[in-house]
């Protein structure tokens, strides 16, 4: 093998770009998606630590009655952070650590259709969860639940950054996901095998195409919401201020037309993992492929039907809460068949009980039971008594650890030994499973009852009086069961498999799709030559050619046909690599220092319209906003107000507050300035990078 | 640059037989279809909510934003000539209907700050009430795309005089009037459901 780099001068030279990606800057300027795959799900994981920190502390404050662990104010940021970094930084990214590693190898191509788009998704979403978190820093933790309803996160009620950092946070993860779904989009429609048909499309991909579909249709409404919000506290519009008409129950309906899809955003790649996992490890054909794949579409299109039941509570009317409780029931169909889909997989097939097997079923024992808690609150009627109360709680923990995080965790241990080239090992594969399992029903399960008994959502503490005590300290103690779960999979992952696993080869689970065909890990130009896709689980019939029907065959054979043309090019040039890239990191660096800035500019014309008066007064008596800054300063270091009696201690901290709002608009502005720059520089940049050829000799070798 | 990269440029075609970056485009429209979908209904939802004045009665000129509304279709047309002299080939064309449209945009963009202006003098600002809430941030999401849109194609204008527009990439071209006719139909509905609705309902 020899590489041979492209030939390229002019401007672009000296950034020293690499041929080769190697060592940190290999890294830092990757546009390959195996390495961004593997940055989105070790940034998730790392995140996965902190919002399990939360957790724990959550439970440590609810295991007795009366606890005072840490203030009322801390437990608020604490649940609100746990929520938003579960969903946005830890499910979302993990998931996308998978669609990007893999999603190119099961499709059959060599990478996903804009390489350098990927990166840039993958840096805005790193800078974003940064942001959110370096809230904690300034004590400004978002600190009114994942959902943010006003009024309460009005300026008027929440005067500090706290909602600021939530908003622009959640704005810059909202762009990184659009940003990667558009791509992912374009590759599994687009970068497909001659051959591969979308039928012939694995369930994970096909998961994935309509998880993506989701996002671009979801996110633009949220981004609305947010941007919505942003507007009410920074610019003093009156979107959700009642004081003014607004309507505070028109932020519920944007965010929960977003936050539905999203709730299948978290669970259908998951599903996808699973539908993967079980046909491999039961020695079966998925059983009803189509209905696997067309309830997956039914249920991403419902999502956006069923929105209203997270606001039964709210005082629809009867008739809206009737029309979206039916809707919300039917959605159960499309999950139904699903269910007896995977079960029909299992009906007597070889069942080997390995890690990702058991997590595998794991996922539909419990997304069954989070499932049938939900067609409980469906009903309109029986929500009145559940909503906000420790059922749902109990609910959608069911759906999201026991169905979203442990089919990511089977994913894991199915994926590992392509992504590592070695195996996890078996026995702690199980002890983290039982941990985990035990661990999470302990947790979850006698929430239902908690519930049930009236304690509330988001509550900071309770009385003995209310005899939520033993249950409570039930709850903690699994709680701490599953983080045993958690240290056993990191030791695992990064350290005692990484290490000492043993060699994977290929193929170790004789799995049936197109990623293990290849080598374990794939070389960085994932196939010596773009398949020829013959059938649905192509690399199976590949081992056993007997299988393959005639008339697929020919179907085939058509099909390849007409698909032929894209994939000339290599042969006299050997296989083009894309160069790396430092712009993706430059534009969404710039993006997150404007994001900083409209952080510190939250509050701006509130604080202004506050001292109208004495900015007034400032004005008649000829004194310029630099002299009154400095003035307000002094003010407040001696705590006495100046002389012409313009400011008072309290008018002068506002000055300083809204001098910070200013600089903060100045920032916003550099950081768009360059994060448009970037993407302007990134356009014009060329592609670059190197042929790779292949020798003959080493053709025949392998 | 080496033309050899570019024209020969295996991650360009895909299966399907279409380029990748109109896929891409037309997914991100589908994205920006809900984007002011949701602005339009938060519009719509707040329409005579407001609690103080002024009011869309006491302040639209109809005929002065018909008029801009019609110099902004006429640009579809335009950018539609642009697009069909670069695929022909014939540069200087091209050059000419780019700068006409980016022209056309930048007169629409004129008559919304005149717009903004004339109605912040009147009283109408963002914090006023809730029609000045909706209205401003409604039409002014949409001007940034109409202002993105210009900076597009002028990109475009200055990098076919360093050979970056040619006719085996009218691609660019192409993709960027998907662009410019998105943001030219968002305008018809904009119009029709701010300004038009008050004269009907």
């Amino acid at each position: 093998m020899h590489i041979e780099p492209v030939k390229e001068k002019g401007f672009y030279d000296f950034l020293g770009r690499q041929v080769e990606p190697k060592g940190l800057i290999g890294w830092l300027t990757t546009v390959d998606h195996k390495r961004i795959g593997i940055l989105y799900a070790v940034t998730a994981l790392l995140w996965f630590l902190v919002g399990g920190i939360e957790a724990l502390a959550i439970r440590s404050q609810l295991a007795m009655a009366n606890l005072r662990l840490y203030s009322a104010e801390t437990y608020n940021q604490m649940f609100t952070m746990h929520a938003t970094t579960m969903i946005f930084l830890v499910v979302m990214p993990l998931a996308a650590g998978f669609f990007n590693y893999m999603v190119p190898l099961m499709v059959g191509a060599r990478d996903v259709a804009f390489p350098r788009l990927n990166a840039f998704s993958y840096w805005m979403f790193l800078f974003g969860s940064l942001l959110i978190n370096a809230s904690w820093l300034f004590n400004a933790a978002p600190n009114g639940s994942w959902v943010g309803y006003p009024p309460l996160s009005l300026f008027q009620y929440s005067q500090g950054h706290n909602y600021d950092f939530w908003l622009i946070g959640l704005q810059v993860l909202g762009i990184a996901s659009v940003a990667a779904s558009l791509n992912f989009i374009t590759t599994i429609i687009n970068m497909r095998a001659p051959g591969m048909t979308m039928m012939r499309l694995p369930v994970f991909v096909w998961m994935t195409l309509v998880t993506n579909f989701l996002v671009v249709l979801a996110f633009p409404v949220i981004t609305i919401a947010l941007a919505e919000l942003m507007f009410d506290r920074t610019y003093a519009t009156n979107f959700f201020n009642p004081m003014k008409g607004g309507l505070p129950i028109w932020w519920q309906h944007l965010f929960w037309v977003f936050g539905h899809p999203e709730v299948y955003i978290l669970i259908l790649p998951p599903m996808g993992i699973v539908s993967e996992v079980l046909p491999v490890f039961a020695r079966k054909p998925l059983f009803g492929y189509p209905l696997v794949v067309g309830s997956g579409m039914g249920i991403g299109f419902m999502g956006f039907t069923v929105w209203a039941h997270h606001m039964f509570a709210s005082g629809m009317g009867n008739i809206a809460n009737a029309a979206f409780a039916l809707t919300t029931m039917t959605i159960a169909i499309p999950t139904g068949v699903k269910i007896i889909n995977w079960v029909g997989t299992l009906w007597k097939g070889q069942i080997r009980m390995r890690t990702p097997m058991l997590f595998a079923l794991g996922f539909i024992y419990q997304f069954m039971m989070g499932g049938f808690s939900g067609l409980m609150h469906a009903n309109a009627a029986h929500d009145a008594q559940q909503h906000d109360t420790y059922f749902i709680v109990a609910h959608f923990h069911y759906v999201l650890i026991g169905g979203a995080l442990f089919g990511l965790w089977s994913g894991i241990y199915y994926w590992y030994p392509k992504i590592t080239g070695r195996m996890m090992n078996e026995a702690r594969g199980h002890a983290a499973f039982w941990f985990l399992f035990i661990g999470f029903n302990t947790t979850f399960f006698p929430m239902h009852w908690l519930g049930l008994n009236g304690m509330p959502r988001r509550i900071y503490s309770y009385s003995h009086a209310q005899g939520w005590d033993q249950l409570n300290l039930l709850c903690t103690v699994g709680a701490f069961t599953m983080a045993v779960a958690v240290l056993l999979l990191f030791t695992d992952m990064f350290w005692l498999s990484l290490k000492y696993g043993e060699k994977a080869g290929g193929d170790p689970w004789d799995g049936r799709t197109l990623e293990w065909s290849i080598p374990s890990p794939p070389p960085v130009y994932n196939f010596e030559e773009i398949p020829t896709v013959k059938a649905l689980d192509d690399f199976w019939i590949t081992k056993h050619p007997e299988l393959l029907h005639h008339e697929e065959d020919s179907a085939a054979h058509a099909a390849g046909a007409g698909h032929g043309a894209h994939h000339v090019h290599h042969d006299d040039h050997g296989i083009h690599m894309p160069g790396g890239s430092w712009f993706p990191m430059f534009a969404s660096a710039g993006f997150a220092i404007g994001a900083w800035g409209l952080v510190h500019s939250g509050g701006m014309y509130h604080i202004k319209e506050a001292i109208q008066p004495a900015l007034d007064a400032a004005a008649k008596a000829g004194v310029s906003w630099d002299q009154l800054v400095s003035t307000a300063q002094t003010v407040v270091s001696s705590k006495t107000p100046d002389a012409q009696n313009i400011l008072n201690v309290v008018n002068a901290e506002s000055v300083l507050k809204l001098q910070a709002c200013y600089n903060g608009v100045k920032t916003a502005i550099v950081g768009g300035v360059l994060g448009v720059l970037g993407i302007f520089l990134w356009a014009l940049e060329p592609i670059g990078g190197y042929y790779i050829h292949k020798e003959k000799e080493e053709h025949a070798g392998e | 640059m080496s033309s050899e990269v570019l024209l020969d440029n295996p991650h360009e075609m895909g299966c399907t037989g279409l380029p990748h970056r109109k896929i891409l485009m037309w997914a991100f429209l589908a994205s920006d279809c809900m984007f002011f979908g949701s602005l339009i209904s938060t519009y719509l939802v707040y329409r005579g909510h407001s609690t103080d004045h002024p009011l869309p009665e006491d302040i639209f000129d109809i005929p002065l934003t018909s008029t801009s509304s019609f110099v902004l279709l006429l640009s579809s047309w335009l950018m539609v000539l642009a697009l069909s002299a670069i695929q022909k080939g014939k540069l200087w064309e091209f050059r000419l209907w780019t700068l006409g449209v980016a022209f056309f945009g930048s007169i629409f963009l004129g008559f919304q700050v005149y717009e903004f202006t004339h109605f912040v003098h009147s009283g109408l600002t963002l914090k006023q009430n809730l029609f000045g809430s909706t209205f401003f941030v409604l039409t002014g999401t949409h001007g940034c795309h109409v202002a993105i849109g210009v900076l597009w194609l002028m990109s475009l204008f200055f990098y076919s005089f360093i050979g970056g527009v040619t006719k085996e990439r009218s691609l660019d071209v192409e993709i960027a009037g998907l662009y410019w006719h998105f943001v030219d139909i968002v305008w018809i509905v904009i119009f029709t459901a701010v300004y038009l609705l008050e004269y009907i309902i």
